[in-house]
């Protein structure tokens, strides 16, 4: 608040860039996409109640589709023969996009060393943060959404950072 | 008196400038980077099976008006006959007679409806 008004009582008149303005909003309405698969989606939505109020960051409108969402919040255990539907998704939400990888499954495939589980979404998506635990506390996602938005805030506005992903193979060994 | 109407016609203005601005420079400001994979249908991540305009059957709607019709006289008939004993000593038999003409109109409609093979599947 201060800021603003020493910057005004100068000049009236605050410049800044297209890039610095569409960062900021862009950073203040990170629309989740609620890939709950399992367990951590409790989590999850604990984080969007009044309690721990996700909301608070502009990131309280969790949208089932693909097309509004901005940041894909993978939580769950990722089997193989759900990761191409958690691919897709994260193929239909528009650009720019970020991932957070939430809990212990989805970042490295946690507890479930099998056949069935990917041992971590980042062999086919393009994750910005890791969340620990299992599951993690509400706290920890929104922490996580908090270094979202710092990312995002550093983001030009036409800056694609595309990051080729390999097709995941069904058949690993493990 | 048309002055008086100044101000609400620039409010109308302005307004519909401000709609038509905001909505047609997301338009085209905003980022397109369409891929066939981004435009393909959203079916939870599943791929589409068959159109998406299916066609019902109408059949389905005879149904659905036949079983509105019938609910709304079991509705009217329910508290009517709850409350026939009490409603009969006061007002004697036309509280009778005219649920009997109500469910003799319905009937009617039921005969013409079964005549016209409306309770016919195939």
């Amino acid at each position: 608040m201060g800021l603003e008004a020493n910057l005004l009582k100068n000049d009236g008149i605050i410049t800044t860039t297209f890039d610095a303005v569409i960062a900021w909003a862009r950073k203040n309405s990170v629309w989740p996409m609620p890939m709950g698969i399992s367990c951590c989606a409790i989590e999850m939505m604990a984080s969007a109640d009044p309690k721990y109020d996700i909301a608070r960051f502009g990131s309280e409108v969790m949208r089932m589709t693909p097309r509004q969402c901005d940041l894909m919040i993978v939580a769950g255990t990722v089997t193989y023969k759900m990761s191409h539907v958690v691919k897709k998704i994260y193929d239909q939400m528009p650009d720019p996009k970020w991932v957070i990888a939430m809990g212990a499954c989805t970042s490295s495939g946690g507890m479930y060393r099998s056949y069935s589980v990917v041992q971590g979404i980042d062999q086919f998506l393009p994750v910005d943060v890791y969340v620990a635990g299992c599951p993690p506390r509400p706290e920890n996602l929104i922490n996580a959404l908090m270094q979202i938005q710092e990312k995002v805030g550093r983001s030009k506005a036409r800056d694609y950072s595309d990051i080729a992903m390999p097709e995941l193979k069904i058949l690993q060994n493990n | 008196m048309i002055e008086q109407y100044i101000p609400i016609f620039l409010v109308i203005g302005f307004a519909l400038v401000f709609a038509f601005a905001t909505v047609f420079s997301s338009n085209i400001f905003g980022p397109k980077r369409p891929t066939p994979e981004k435009l393909s249908t959203y079916e939870s991540g599943m791929k589409p099976i068959g159109g998406t305009n299916e066609r019902v059957s109408v059949k389905y709607y005879l149904v659905a008006m036949f079983f509105i019709i019938f609910d709304l006289e079991v509705i009217f008939v329910y508290p009517w006959a709850v409350q026939f004993r009490k409603m009969f000593h006061e007002f004697g038999t036309p509280v009778f007679v005219s649920m009997l003409v109500f469910l003799v109109v319905l009937e009617l409609g039921y005969l013409y409806v079964y005549k016209k093979g409306g309770f016919k599947w195939d």
